[in-house]
């Protein structure tokens, strides 16, 4: 036996110390945002984490039954509050996405995703082998899709609704639908997309996609972010300025320095070196991720794993090329790192829930090769 | 993959399973190759691109700013500066910085408490600068307005408040054509030379005489400051301050005093006056009334300022001394004497004035009726009709050779900006120039200085200083040029011993210019007064009337006459003759020897006009302003366009004696008793040597005065 206790050793350490690594690291950088401070970024960083880090745990305990019995509620529950938020935005005369609970601000859209891949792991853990070929995999599905995205789009919020449909389409897409289907949805959207980018998009967002393929057409403006950014991350080098000697970062440079380019903040002052160990570390996660939906025998437990990763990756892979000027400029924040309670709640609720799937798929007997 | 694809087979339970390994690994592949892509994408902007970025955000962190540097001062002859730097506060904006312009601009018009016509012209200038060009919003601050603006930076991006060095001419208008002014560069001036201190806030280059004249010698090298800025600006720590070199000093051969002395004893005239060291050519004075305070000209020309400088006759923009052409009239004569003396005509001969003399049939007049007249007589009695006499004997066309190896008609070597050479008329010039036959009246006419004559202020001391030497002296006005020509002996001694006695007489003898005695015993003024018709008999009498009709008064004149140390012209604009001109040569003659005593007779005179000449003009600036209130027009917004005008209209000007140069001239009154002395001479005690004695305690030296036209800021 092992000197380390069994409820310690059975934890899922492939995934925690990666993780650990993660919220740490984001702590150093968020303090050197701050100007060498644990305020306001640092401290609440980590007191958050530890928060929601109980509550992923408390998330890891659930059994099964109540997971699949309380699925669709939690998703209409989620759904209602958007449309509440709406509402509220309406009435306020403005566009507002956010509840706030005192404590922290509540984006009902960020609880979406992990609602929207329970109700469809939940949808196909149901429904029956023969009829996934069948209209009847196809259309409650993109209902339950549809409905969130519309509301977060009218928000606006271009970059959550993407994050939604990639979630919801990863489920889809491990679900087993018939792989033309997949094929016709690409074609269709690379027609839609150009329509509706010329009249869909805000001309903000508009200018932003601009801006993104020619950053240095305005080098002031829109394409400020992004320039900055990869300055900020160019200048880094291999090792680093040294922690707390960025200057993009102190002297202002890098917009949103402890949000959404927190990953240039730390790319500056800790150089490649410093973006290998965060890249390294989501890989780790993600692929421990997908081991566990692989592992499990539940088909709702599986779609529930690998949605719930998927999510998480989208933030990340989103995020980081972003910053690296290989995508727009959309508001979406790194994963256990950037400061912010939304994104932390949203990601640690997909912590919690491949927890919990980790958990199950030890109590279904089978020899847990991971862990 | 083909999963649920073909038709009529069942999908299992087993079948999903292995359907879900197949892609999730497919899914997993993916992300692990956009991860691999992302890291790939990182190592080139950090590692393959790392120097590009290291030196933007190098770029980005290190502001390099330019310390203008100090310039040169301008020294007079005895070292004391003509003009200075002066530690100031100032605040400029950047129009390619401002986000809010208008509201900007007001912003600090209120901190600054600027007045409407301030604003108008900040306003304007911010409209025509070119973006990248610093506009100067207000120097001279006190401390409190400076801070009142650098607290409020972060809300005014593309305001530069700034401590540093401005420029500062003690005796302001007394030295405003002398030495010029500075201002910002404009445009055309920052491409031409490509250089980023021309649009450094706080930098100024020559924009006219000297200051434009010797610009790389008084520039000096700017310093450099680097500083660690934050994105919006904010400095957040210097790196490294590189000091400026200030740039090389200008010594002049001007007599500061003396330069202000004589500008504020022109007093209400408009006028010049042209003093010469007798010794080396050095140009002692060149002052020019009215005048501007370059001062005030540095921040760009308000527009108040400059349509009262606009709107007076007496066109305080122009330097008389360079661009002031006048027919020199009477003052010629010793000079035509001196070319008489050379073509071997005897002093002792004598002629016979009857009012006038005939010559051939026609009569030309005389100012007198002089009698016997010799050539001592014909100078000091400047008696015409012995000059139409002599000249029609020897020849105008000598004559007038003559006139221009004694520096009439010449421009000399001088370090100006431009000057005029004026007309010597001559048979040959009159041909090519107006294809018309030289007639016998031209002679009579050019003899006594009239006709086509004309002659700037610097040429009439030019020849006055040969004259008095018998040497081709050359002025100088830098130190650092050799003087020349002291050593060349133009005229034997005994011709210029003659033309100094005569010249002496007119003044201490029987002539016609006895009220300019020196208050010395020992020391005696020689000279020549001139009278020169501008207009018609028929127009004016030369005395009253219009002012734009009136004679203009000339005197040229050395002193002591026997061992002449100083010689100099005055020439008084439409003063109404000669009375205009001498006692104001007098007086700054009495300076020279004198200090005290010259002070003491300018104090009696200013108390009469209202203060000294700095004072007055800022009084007029006030009341013009006052009066003029916000339908002043703009200033053009190029000073290059403003002396273009200026040039223009002395060039004009200088042609409105041509008029009357086709007919022979009825002369003028000379003689001192009978001339209608103009106010500012009737203070100046009548006969007496002495000046009126005002209160002992007055200092000695002309203090020079201080600040220049208050601008409202």
């Amino acid at each position: 036996m092992s000197v380390i206790p069994t409820p310690v050793a059975r934890q899922p350490w492939m995934m925690l110390f990666p993780l650990f690594i993660l919220i740490g690291f984001g702590g150093l950088v968020l303090y050197s945002a701050a100007g060498g401070s644990l305020d306001p970024y640092a401290g609440s960083h980590l007191l958050r984490f530890g928060v929601f880090l109980v509550m992923a745990i408390v998330l890891s305990l659930f059994p099964p039954d109540i997971v699949k019995l309380a699925a669709y509620p939690v998703y209409v529950l989620v759904l209602i509050l958007l449309v509440v938020v709406e509402a509220i935005g309406f009435v306020g005369g403005g566009s507002q996405r956010w509840l706030n609970l005192g404590f922290m601000q509540l984006q009902p859209s960020e609880l979406m995703k992990p609602a929207l891949v329970l109700v469809l792991a939940r949808f196909y853990g149901d429904l029956p082998v023969g009829m996934i070929g069948t209209w009847r995999a196809l259309v409650p599905a993109g209902i339950l899709i549809g409905l969130p995205i519309m509301l977060v789009l009218a928000q606006p919020d271009l970059g959550t609704s993407l994050a939604i449909a990639f979630g919801g389409g990863v489920v889809m897409f491990l679900a087993g639908l018939p792989l033309r289907w997949f094929l016709m949805a690409g074609a269709a959207a690379a027609v839609i997309a150009p329509l509706a980018f010329f009249f869909g998009l805000q001309p903000y967002q508009q200018r932003r996609v601009f801006t993104f393929l020619d950053p240095e057409n305005d080098p002031l403006g829109d394409g400020y972010h992004i320039t900055q950014s990869k300055i900020a991350i160019g200048s880094g080098g291999f090792s680093g300025k040294g922690f707390n000697e960025g200057t993009q970062s102190h002297l202002h440079y890098l917009p949103e320095p402890h949000t959404d380019f927190i990953f240039a903040t730390m790319a500056e002052e800790w150089g490649f070196i410093g973006g290998v160990v965060v890249i390294g570390c989501f890989a780790l996660i993600l692929y421990w991720a997908l081991s566990v939906a692989r592992n499990s025998n539940d088909r709702f437990a599986k779609l529930l794993a690998a949605g719930m990763g998927a999510t998480i990756f989208f933030y990340v892979a989103i995020n980081l090329m972003m910053v690296m000027g290989l995508a727009p400029v959309v508001g979406i924040p790194l994963p256990f790192m950037s400061h912010g309670g939304s994104s932390m709640l949203t990601n640690m609720i997909c912590i919690g829930t491949l927890m919990m799937v980790y958990r199950w798929n030890r109590q279904q007997g089978r020899k847990g090769m991971l862990g | 993959m083909k999963l649920g694809s073909r038709k009529g087979q069942p999908t299992t339970a087993s079948m999903l399973d292995n359907a879900f390994k197949r892609r999730s690994f497919l899914v997993a592949g993916a992300m692990g190759g956009i991860g691999t892509l992302l890291a790939a994408r990182m190592g080139y902007i950090a590692i393959a691109e790392n120097e590009r970025y290291e030196l933007e955000s190098e770029s980005n962190r290190v502001n390099l700013s330019l310390i203008p540097p100090r310039r040169g001062w301008i020294l007079d002859r005895n070292g004391a500066p003509l003009a200075s730097n002066r530690a100031d506060f100032r605040v400029d904006v950047i129009p390619d910085q401002l986000v809010d312009a208008s509201g900007t601009l007001s912003a600090l018009g209120r901190i600054l408490r600027l007045d409407e016509a301030a604003m108008a012209d900040v306003t304007k200038r911010v409209e025509d600068a070119a973006g990248f060009q610093p506009v100067e919003i207000a120097s001279g601050l006190d401390y409190e307005d400076f801070a009142a603006v650098s607290v409020r930076l972060p809300d005014l991006p593309g305001v530069v408040p700034q401590r540093g060095f401005s420029r500062h001419y003690p005796t302001g208008p007394a030295v405003g054509h002398l030495i010029g002014y500075v201002g910002p560069a404009n445009a055309e001036e920052y491409e031409e030379e490509g250089n980023p201190l021309l649009i450094t806030p706080g930098f100024k280059i020559g924009k006219d005489a000297l200051e434009r004249q010797f610009e790389q010698d008084l520039r000096g090298v700017p310093g450099a400051r680097r500083v660690e800025v934050t994105a919006s600006g904010r400095i957040v720590q210097e790196l490294e301050t590189r000091e400026d070199i200030q740039g090389d000093p200008i010594r002049l051969t001007i007599d500061g005093p003396l330069q202000d002395y004589a500008a504020r004893r022109i007093g209400l005239e408009s006028g010049s006056c042209v003093v010469m060291d007798c010794e080396n050519g050095d140009i002692l004075c060149m002052s020019s009334m009215p005048s501007f305070d370059p001062n005030s000209f540095s921040q760009g020309i308000g527009r108040v300022e400059y349509a009262m400088l606009r709107d007076d006759d007496r066109v305080p923009l122009r330097n008389k001394v360079l661009k002031g052409l006048y027919p020199p009239g009477s003052t010629v004569k010793p000079m035509h004497c001196m070319a008489f003396l050379k073509a071997g005509i005897d002093p002792n001969r004598t002629i016979t004035c009857g009012g006038g003399v005939r010559i051939g049939n026609r009569f030309f007049n005389c100012w007198g009726n002089h009698g016997q007249v010799d050539m001592a007589k014909g100078i000091y009695q400047s008696c015409d009709s012995y000059f139409y006499r002599m000249a029609l004997e020897v020849g105008f066309d000598k004559v007038a050779d003559f006139a221009k190896s004694i520096g009439m008609g010449k421009q000399f070597d001088l370090p100006v900006i431009s000057q005029f050479y004026g007309t010597v008329p001559s048979p040959s010039w009159l041909e090519e120039k107006y294809d018309r036959e030289w007639q016998a009246y031209d002679t009579a006419n050019a003899s006594i200085g009239q006709g086509y004559y004309l002659a700037n202020p610097l040429q009439l001391a030019v020849m006055t200083a040969r004259l008095a030497t018998g040497r081709h002296l050359n002025p100088r006005l830098t130190r650092s040029n050799k003087s020349t020509g002291a050593d060349q002996i133009d005229f034997p001694e005994d011709h210029v011993a003659y033309v100094r006695q005569a010249m002496s007489d007119v003044v201490n003898g029987p002539g016609t210019a006895g009220r300019g005695r020196l208050p010395f015993d020992d020391i005696l003024m020689a000279g020549k007064t001139g009278t020169a018709q501008v207009v018609s008999l028929s127009k004016s009498d030369g005395k009253s009337g219009p002012w734009k009709y009136r004679d203009h008064g000339l005197f040229v004149f050395f002193a002591p006459f026997d061992k002449p140390k100083y010689a100099g012209a005055v020439v008084i604009e439409h003063g109404g003759g000669s009375g205009a001109a001498y006692p104001i040569a007098r007086d700054v003659m009495t300076f020279m020897f004198d200090p005290q005593k010259g002070m003491d007779a300018l104090r009696a005179l200013e108390e009469q006009w209202g203060g000294t000449a700095q004072e007055r003009l800022t009084r007029k600036y006030i009341a013009y302003a006052t009066a003029a209130g916000e339908a002043v027009p703009p200033a053009p917004s190029r000073d290059e366009e403003i002396f273009d005008l200026v040039e223009a209209e002395a060039r004009v000007a200088a042609r409105q004696s041509e008029e009357i140069a086709n007919t022979p001239i009825t002369p003028r009154d000379e003689a001192n008793p009978s001339s209608n002395t103009p106010p500012p001479d009737s203070v100046a005690a009548p006969g007496t040597p002495a000046a009126p004695q005002p209160a002992a305690s007055d200092a000695p030296t002309p203090a020079p005065a201080t600040a220049g036209t208050p601008r409202p800021q």
